[in-house]
């Protein structure tokens, strides 16, 4: 981001770090993303998930998945490649388990789903609308390889905006409505729109990006049963993030009024201010936690000191900031002119 | 990209937590056989170790672009010392992040989450029990077999390794157990042969009624059948990649079958890294070890 953005010369007052995704308001901009955060006793202390603007579940289908045998993850360059083939306990299982575990402990949840129709997609909304605890349902519309998983298709924003449309039409008015669309510079910019056109309250961008690991011993596949068929395969991670800092860019760009949630290799404050800057109302923190399951708490702790090291008394002033013209200074972005979400007296 | 970086030397989590996530120093290193023996200050881990546990290290500094946890046994954790609480560790050069991690100097930090998953479960009698240990597997078992000793159990420790180099912990063992049997692949000390076929005539003479086991997935197994066969319980400790070590990236997924006779998938760090030998469905595992 701009190193013009002045530095306050003394620590100033409390930053707000509040953020507004459609009508839901969220004490901070820090999520984590679909499926790289999975609840467990032991490390609940180390995560504090309550503390956090919101939990992404790993996405629910409306069967359960066991998922591929053989070999699922597998280290990369700054990031992992990954083929869990969406493993988990389907609708039934997580609202009868995980959904209760997180109202318990009052986590702001988001469910991420992902259907193999429209009307999978009707189904699953109606039952999770349905649910107590659900602050909203964030649509996986590009996961790699979803025509390997037989999911429904969303290649085009005409196939995007069917899914948001029938997903608006089961979810009650309040419900917050993402679309994760997948890393495409070049395409996000219309399939923002046509979200938005379609009810959607805002895009998580990106999703993981198709990737392939071989093996160099067998150089077959290394993920999976090592079968010719190019298994779905994704790549997340740091390599990812200039990507989908890219991305981030683009949405924001297209559609100025709409919501971006920024996803892909933030591992530090400083990355989520940049997907900030870029675009992002708010941040989500994946595979970064298998680094460091400290990781969501460690970025929330860091944004409040790196938003006023910028001059700014709210984290929503500096949204989109590096799209702004170079000599706006940060600080009159936070006054009240700039609209209710960088307001704070 | 930014790494895990702790408060130095202080615990980031309750003192209830089960699992702190610190940045560990380096104590000492030291070179056996083929291993390195590395010991780290990690306060508050070795408060909370059961034999069994285990801990995930990150390797590379924190600018690394490594960043799959490498999952370590804790050979000996020692709560109070002069340095305060520190893990002892058998590192083995398998890659270019367990190499970086045999060339810390004493001083050095690396983060540390610990202890991990679910330990060995103990008897509650007095029973015989025989620990199998191959390659640096053995380092799990070391604390193992002193607890079980103090239960009054017969411990008798079958060590195995690929050649002499690999062997570790042969000394350590005798004073726990009533017998040490040493078995190498090249015959080069010991017994020669592979555990898969030294097993059953081994455990015919121990007669153990509990087998506990770490080590390749091969040896896992075959402890888990040769405990089968003779109708003793078996206790796996189950190796192999865990990228992320605390559950949430299903890199290590492992077939089981339930107390309910369905078939599924755990996590080998969150719902293992020990499991009933009985209970890994081992004709189903595709993943290496």
């Amino acid at each position: 981001m701009s190193a013009s953005a002045p530095s306050s010369a003394s620590p100033g007052p409390p930053v707000d770090l509040a953020v507004t995704l459609g009508g839901t308001r969220l004490t901070n901009p820090v999520l984590t993303a679909a499926g790289c955060v999975r609840l467990g006793r032991d490390l609940e202390q180390l995560l504090d998930l309550p503390a956090l603007g919101a939990y992404v579940t790993p996405t629910v289908t409306l069967h359960p998945v066991t998922g591929p045998p053989g070999r699922r993850v597998v280290e990369s360059p700054s990031g992992f490649v990954h083929a869990t083939g969406l493993a988990g306990p389907g609708l039934s299982g997580f609202l009868a388990t995980e959904l209760p575990w997180l109202a318990a402990r009052s986590v702001r949840t988001i469910v991420s789903v992902a259907a193999a129709s429209l009307g999978e997609y009707a189904e699953l909304a109606r039952h999770i609308a349905a649910a107590p605890g659900v602050t909203g349902v964030e649509v996986r519309l590009g996961p790699p390889g979803a025509a390997a998983l037989g999911l429904h298709r969303s290649d085009e924003p005409y196939h995007a905006a069917k899914v948001l449309a029938t997903v608006r039409r089961e979810l009650p008015s309040g419900a917050l409505l993402l679309a994760k669309l997948a890393p495409l510079p070049g395409r996000v910019g219309e399939f923002a729109r046509a979200c938005a056109d379609a009810g959607a309250d805002g895009v998580t961008v990106a999703d993981a990006a198709e990737a392939l690991a071989l093996d160099p011993t067998t150089l077959r596949p290394a993920l999976g049963s090592g079968a010719r068929d190019v298994p779905h395969a994704g790549l997340s991670g740091p390599a990812l993030h200039p990507i989908a800092l890219r991305c981030v860019w683009e949405a924001h760009a297209a559609v100025p009024t709409l919501p971006v949630v920024g996803c892909g290799g933030v591992a530090s404050a400083a990355d989520a201010l940049a997907m900030i800057a870029a675009g992002a109302t708010a941040v989500q923190v994946g595979s970064s936690v298998f680094a460091d399951p400290t990781t969501p708490a460690r970025v929330l702790a860091g944004l409040a000191d790196l938003v006023s090291g910028h001059g700014a008394t709210a984290v929503a002033g500096l949204v989109g900031y590096a799209h702004r013209p170079e000599h706006a200074p940060a600080r009159t972005l936070a006054t009240p002119t700039e609209g209710p979400e960088g307001v704070r007296r | 990209m930014t790494s895990g970086r702790p408060a130095p030397g202080g615990a980031s989590a309750a003192p209830s937590s089960r699992t702190v996530h610190v940045r560990a120093e380096v104590l000492s290193r030291k070179k056996v056989g083929r291993y390195h023996h590395l010991t780290l200050v990690a306060p508050g881990v070795a408060e909370r170790h059961r034999p069994g546990t285990f801990v995930a290290v990150s390797v590379g500094g924190p600018d690394s672009a490594r960043l799959a946890r490498r999952a370590f046994w804790v050979l000996r954790a020692r709560p109070a010392g002069a340095y305060g609480g520190t893990v002892e560790l058998l590192v083995a050069e398998r890659g270019a992040g367990t190499r970086w991690l045999t060339t810390l100097a004493p001083g050095a930090t690396v983060p540390l989450t610990g202890p991990l998953g679910r330990p060995f479960a103990l008897p509650r009698e007095a029973v015989a029990c025989t620990l199998v240990g191959h390659s640096e597997g053995v380092a799990a078992l070391q604390s193992l077999a002193e607890r079980l000793k103090e239960r009054g159990c017969t411990v008798h420790v079958v060590l195995a390794a690929a050649d002499e180099a690999g062997l570790y912990g042969a000394l350590e063992a005798r004073r726990a157990a009533r017998t040490v049997q040493v078995v190498t692949e090249d015959g080069s000390v010991g017994l020669r042969g592979r555990l898969p076929d030294l097993l059953p005539g081994l455990l015919e003479a121990q007669a153990p009624d509990v087998v506990y086991a770490a080590g390749p997935t091969a040896v896992l197994h075959a402890a888990a059948a040769a405990a089968e066969q003779r109708g003793a319980w078996s206790q796996v400790a189950l190796t192999g990649p865990m990228p992320c070590a605390t559950g949430h990236c299903l890199g290590c997924a492992v077939p089981v079958v339930g107390e309910d006779a369905v078939a599924r998938s755990v996590r080998a760090c969150v719902d293992g890294p020990v499991l009933r030998g009985d209970r890994v469905r081992w004709d189903a595992w595709g993943a290496p070890a």
